[in-house]
């Protein structure tokens, strides 16, 4: 180890990233195993995360007897599309899609119009009442009602089984306030308020002219954690909903997945699971396809997104 | 108008803005209180109408619950609602600690949130170290597409994953694991909740770790092979120091939720065989208050859990304060 790996003209590579593949000369052997290591455990973890998936996918086109056998391990054997037209036919499943989407593309928007404009308010230095607003959020953050005092609540305002207690009780998360905040804060040029001012704009036209179209990483990264959690929110369905009509998908899910999981007793039902079993596999295709399309295109803002957050305030 | 709110605002914002919050107590004895609040919202008013939806929303959905928490020192009374009836003191706060299953629930919670929280604070640490030594951009960013990929499922189907992958004799995990069921087996249980846990946020919860590495100074590393550091020299002495501080902060923030397992996974969890290790506060709060309508006693003991979770937040950070001078207040 004692080696060095000095570069050769130290003067000039003063920049030079460290470990790129022009110094991999001048690696020492500690250096490899190390790289072994490092790219063993990197593979691994790989491995890990994506197989699973990767079989609910090859399990949900496979003949589910071969399934059980553990026949199927790489590739999807006796390739049948049975489960999906099992999942396909279920009406309850499009219920339960349809309400979702209604209550996720509402809700998202809702936060959005009420995150963001108040993040905004709060982002601005000359508006002093903006520290106290800010610790009665944080506040929330650490002490809540609790779930009882929620369900009177909701009660009362006649939210139990409307579709509105999806959208409105969560409308503001507090950590999405203060991660909008630190991005109008640090990523929108002071300037350019001067700028607008000296134009005449209002703090509103400011805002819709200017802030807004300059936000769209902070729009996506903040929707798509809202939508997320209203994809699958499962609790405020299980709770507050009693309507089956009105269910979500996630509790529809839990329906068919969970709740109707029998235990195989005898070779009759044994085979009844196995084809049950296929017809989940599909279920949790279908369901989770959505989300696993979108997020890989936003996923160039989570890191400035996430970071934002830690700059809490 | 518009110009006039915005122009205004560096003219004389030292006297008439210093303290626009005592508005509502009307504490500041000056004789031209009135004139200066009308001065405040005609230069601010935008931005109160930008903030009000948020605040009216966290005004009725936040506080008023949390006008609501006296419920768990008063008798419930359907008339009443919210604030309750009689007042009973710490009646069903003694009615928990004396029930035959408190021991039970406090165990189980204490000991599946621990286990949580250690593990999904050391397994993200190392995947950070581990992907901020790929070199290749392409490379990188498929592994950590791939590992954040979990954290988008639901915990429904992550729990019928595990029922499927865990089943006895065919499911892929569990073909190997003898015939005895993993997910009724209350010994097994805890780390099923860690592991499926660990599996599913491990990737997302790395991001901020990555962030950190990736605002260190290059010449930091260049410093340190020029003294002769080798790989493992480099991360130990350079990328272990750079990420503390942000470590330090989400360990302080998660403590907590030291009671806090959260209810969807280990409800849908839950079932006849595991359920002695399984019952926790939150699912425990929900049975009793929702499916048996105990409204104040539930209150009790969610009240009961808020308080522990803060005094473990406010001890964690005062150590902290002391030791290492990372604090989040």
């Amino acid at each position: 180890m004692s080696t060095t790996t000095v570069t050769p003209a130290p003067k000039t590579s003063g920049d030079e990233i460290p470990w790129n593949k022009h110094q991999r000369q001048h690696l020492t052997p500690g250096d490899w195993v190390a790289s072994i290591i490092i790219y063993g455990l990197i593979t691994l973890a790989v491995i890990a995360v994506l197989y699973p998936l990767w079989f609910v996918v090859i399990a949900s086109f496979s003949n589910p007897n071969k399934v059980a056998a553990g026949d199927v391990f790489l590739l999807p054997k006796g390739v049948t599309f049975v489960g999906y037209a099992k999942v396909f036919a279920n009406a309850r499943i499009w219920r339960g899609y349809l309400n979702t989407i209604i209550y996720s593309v509402v809700g998202t928007a809702v936060n959005l119009a009420v995150t963001i404009p108040c993040a905004f308010a709060l982002s601005r230095k000359e508006f002093k009442p903006r520290r106290v607003i800010l610790f009665l959020f944080t506040v929330t953050m650490f002490i809540a009602g609790g779930l009882i005092p929620n369900y009177l609540l909701y009660k009362q305002l006649g939210l139990l089984n409307s579709m509105w207690v999806f959208i409105l009780p969560g409308a503001v998360s507090v950590y999405n306030v203060i991660v909008a905040r630190s991005f109008f804060e640090t990523s929108i040029p002071e300037e350019l308020f001067e700028a607008a001012q000296l134009d005449g704009e209002s703090y509103l036209g400011y805002f819709f002219r200017i802030v807004i179209p300059l936000s769209s990483a902070i729009l996506a990264v903040i929707g798509l954690y809202y939508f997320v959690g209203h994809w699958n929110d499962f609790m405020t369905g299980l709770i507050f909903i009693t309507d089956d009509e009105k269910q979500p998908l996630q509790v529809v899910l839990q329906q068919l997945l969970l709740v109707a999981q029998g235990t195989a007793t005898n070779v009759d039902a044994a085979a009844q699971q196995q084809a049950a079993d296929q017809i989940k596999f599909g279920i949790i295709i279908v369901s989770t396809l959505p989300l696993m399309v979108i997020y890989p295109f936003l996923q160039k803002y989570f890191n400035k997104g996430v970071m934002l957050g830690a700059v809490k305030g | 108008m518009a110009t006039q709110s915005l122009s205004a605002t560096p003219a004389a914002p030292a006297q008439d803005s210093r303290r626009p919050s005592s508005v509502a107590s009307g504490t500041t004895k000056k004789p031209n209180i009135f004139k200066r609040i009308a001065q405040h919202f005609r230069r601010y008013w935008e931005l109160w109408l930008l903030s009000a939806p948020a605040l009216i929303f966290v005004a009725i959905f936040a506080y008023v619950p949390m006008w609501g928490i006296q419920l768990a020192f008063r008798k419930f009374d359907p008339d009443k609602g919210l604030t309750g009836g009689d007042w009973v003191g710490f009646y069903y706060f003694k009615q928990f600690f004396h029930s035959p299953l408190f021991g039970e629930i406090m165990t189980n919670t204490i000991r599946i949130s621990l286990w949580t929280l250690v593990m999904s604070f050391i397994f993200p640490i190392i995947l950070a170290l581990l992907i901020n030594q790929i070199h290749s951009t392409k490379v990188k960013g498929f592994v950590q597409t791939v590992t954040y990929m979990p954290h988008f499922i639901s915990v429904v189907v992550i729990v019928s994953m595990l029922n499927i992958f865990l089943t006895p004799g065919s499911g892929i995990i569990g073909r190997f694991l003898g015939p005895e069921s993993v997910m009724g087996n209350p010994k097994a249980i805890t780390s099923v909740y860690w592991i499926s846990e660990v599996w599913q946020h491990c990737g997302w919860n790395s991001i901020i770790y990555l962030a950190a590495l990736a605002g260190v100074d290059t010449s930091l590393y260049e410093a340190a092979k020029i003294d002769g550091a080798g790989r493992w020299q480099l991360i130990r002495t350079v990328d272990i120091p750079a990420i503390m501080p942000t470590a330090g902060i989400l360990l302080i923030l998660s403590m907590g939720s030291v009671l806090n397992v959260g209810f969807d996974k280990i409800f849908l969890m839950q079932n006849s065989l595991n359920l002695p290790a399984t019952e926790v506060i939150s699912t425990y709060t929900y049975k009793i208050g929702i499916l048996n309508s105990q409204f104040s006693y539930s209150t009790a003991i969610g009240l009961f859990n808020t308080v522990v979770n803060f005094v473990f937040l406010i001890t964690a950070n005062a150590i902290s304060k002391k030791i290492s001078e990372t604090s989040i207040f």
